[in-house]
């Protein structure tokens, strides 16, 4: 028996991954995440799919959110979420896609299991509000 | 000690059937149970001591690190290139790596994971960031169960690091066999910032930067300072005000600081190690030079470590340590729960406000509301305890 009280922060992984060398945006977003009582790790810049898998799954996080500004989100993506199946992570993890992607593609990323995109100039509020409502709950 | 008459722990909290699932994956090698198991107990969810009852069995396999200092003295990069070294000597390497939280949001940026870019994609180092943020328990325990967990799943090295800033972090890292204490070479004021409170815990010192203009005489005052606590096997603890005042404030007075205890531990260990012998056989604390950059001098680091874990060993300090190490989780777990008794009781007395107001209207007085308090909890042990003597 204790009467210790559950403490449960959210817990986000910022992922950027691929080539693209442009990280303000994950900067600004770890940052707005923080200030929201979330716990953010921050992957750094050029990871690999399985570099981000790992992170997300060793890190335990609710939420993964993946930055891409390079169009290669079309196969950078669907690896990390077979990475995450692959570790029986995909079902509890919330995978968010941030950057510049087609509206003919944000459907496919949805296909696969995206659960949302948001371009720019998403308002921070929109995306903290999405997560606060769609955070997988744990057992 | 467990003499004839210690009481038998038939208590030990009992795991649900799922977490009973999520122990038999942990020890079977799952990374999603281990990083699951290691939430639970951050979070504090309900059914996390059972588990961390049920791996305490299968513990104690790890050479457990601590790694602290203060900020930008390159912790995170080193123990990088510590994960690396130690894969490629076979071990298998678990991390936990400690970052502050905002006191106002409970929000985090744990950045620490950048720095691991030799080990990224290698499952077999498994890293985990942790936030300070208000561990009821104390961080020190969430951070020691964490070890645990590790230890359990079977890494062979497990390294805690943790900015070195306060009781809090201090205290994080005690709960490590070894303790290594980075430095940044260039200001000799750094090097006295030290003396409250860290460098009473260091088993190594380590100048890192060492490329640095400086870095020589940073080291040259380490090596001063440690000789200074060395000076003599009687005048170490009356000269160090630190090393006494620490072991104070949580240990309840009679845990000595880790190199205090080690006196009375001395024993038949002549030939432990690569070090100079020149007086007793207790341990004297090194200082190295790393440029955790390039990797230059984490080879010897290791070599340290690994002497420091043998003279552990070879001179029974280990048992020592340990034995303090758990008499400090069985007193910050028994002073957590009791509080948490007491104050569920002050919150069915009305809550805190209310009984500060009566004070304030002299209607009563703090001792007698502690009273009260306690009174009603007393009584329950005491009966319980009588009630053990007459089976």
């Amino acid at each position: 028996m204790s009467a210790e009280q559950q403490e449960r922060a959210v817990r986000c992984l910022v992922a950027k991954v691929g080539l693209d060398g442009h990280d303000r945006g994950a900067h600004v977003i770890a940052r707005a995440f923080r200030d929201a009582g979330f716990e953010v790790v921050y992957s750094g810049l050029h990871r690999a799919p399985e570099d981000i898998v790992q992170a997300a799954v060793q890190e335990d996080v609710d939420v993964l959110g993946i930055s891409i500004l390079s169009g290669a989100h079309n196969t950078l993506v669907p690896k990390v979420i077979e990475g995450l199946k692959e570790y029986d992570a995909f079902d509890d993890t919330l995978v968010l896609v941030g950057g510049i992607i087609p509206d003919e593609d944000e459907d496919d990323l949805k296909e696969l299991g995206v659960a949302e995109v948001f371009g720019p100039g998403t308002p921070m509020e929109e995306t903290i509000e999405f997560i606060r409502n769609n955070v997988p709950e744990r057992a | 000690m467990a003499g004839p008459d210690a009481p038998a722990f038939a208590d030990a909290p009992s795991l649900s059937d799922a977490d009973a699932a999520l122990v038999e994956d942990l020890l079977s090698g799952s990374h999603r149970a281990l990083a699951r198991v290691i939430t639970k107990i951050e979070s504090r969810t309900p059914g996390y001591r059972a588990i961390v009852s049920a791996l305490h069995e299968h513990t104690g396999g790890a050479d457990v690190i601590g790694v602290t200092g203060s900020p930008g003295a390159g912790k995170s990069t080193l123990v990088d290139k510590l994960a690396a070294a130690y894969r490629e000597r076979g071990d298998t390497v678990g991390v936990i790596a400690v970052d502050p939280s905002s006191p106002y949001t409970g929000g985090a940026v744990l950045g620490d994971r950048i720095r691991m870019g030799s080990n990224v994609g290698d499952m077999d180092v498994f890293f985990r960031s942790m936030s300070a943020r208000g561990q009821l328990g104390g961080l020190s325990t969430a951070t020691a169960d964490a070890v645990k967990a590790l230890d359990a799943f079977g890494k062979d090295v497990v390294v805690l690091e943790t900015v070195g800033a306060g009781q809090n972090e201090v205290d994080v890292v005690r709960t490590a066999d070894t303790v290594a204490v980075l430095v940044q070479p260039g200001s000799g004021d750094d090097v006295q910032t030290l003396k409250a409170g860290i460098l009473e815990i260091g088993d190594v010192f380590v100048v890192n930067k060492a490329d640095m203009d400086g870095a020589q005489r940073t080291v040259a005052e380490l090596e001063e300072m440690v000789h200074r606590r060395e000076g003599g096997t009687t005048g170490r603890g009356a000269g160090h005000h630190g090393a006494a005042s620490m072991a104070s404030t949580e240990g309840g007075g009679s845990a000595g600081s880790h190199h205090d205890a080690g006196h009375s531990a001395d024993s038949e260990s002549g030939e432990s190690d690569a070090r100079d012998a020149d007086a007793d056989d207790s341990w004297t604390p090194e200082v190295l030079e790393t440029v955790a950059n390039t990797g230059e001098g984490v080879e010897g680091l290791i070599e340290t470590f690994d002497a420091h874990a043998a003279y552990l060993r070879e001179s029974g300090e280990i048992e020592t340590t340990e034995r303090r190490r758990y008499a400090e989780e069985i007193r910050t777990l028994v002073r957590a729960d009791v509080g948490a008794l007491a104050t569920a009781e002050i919150e069915r007395r009305g809550g805190i406000d209310r009984l500060a107001e009566r004070v304030r209207d002299r209607e009563t007085d703090p001792y007698a509301v502690a009273e009260a308090i306690v009174g009603p909890i007393a009584d329950c042990v005491e009966e319980a305890a009588d009630g053990d003597r007459d089976d």
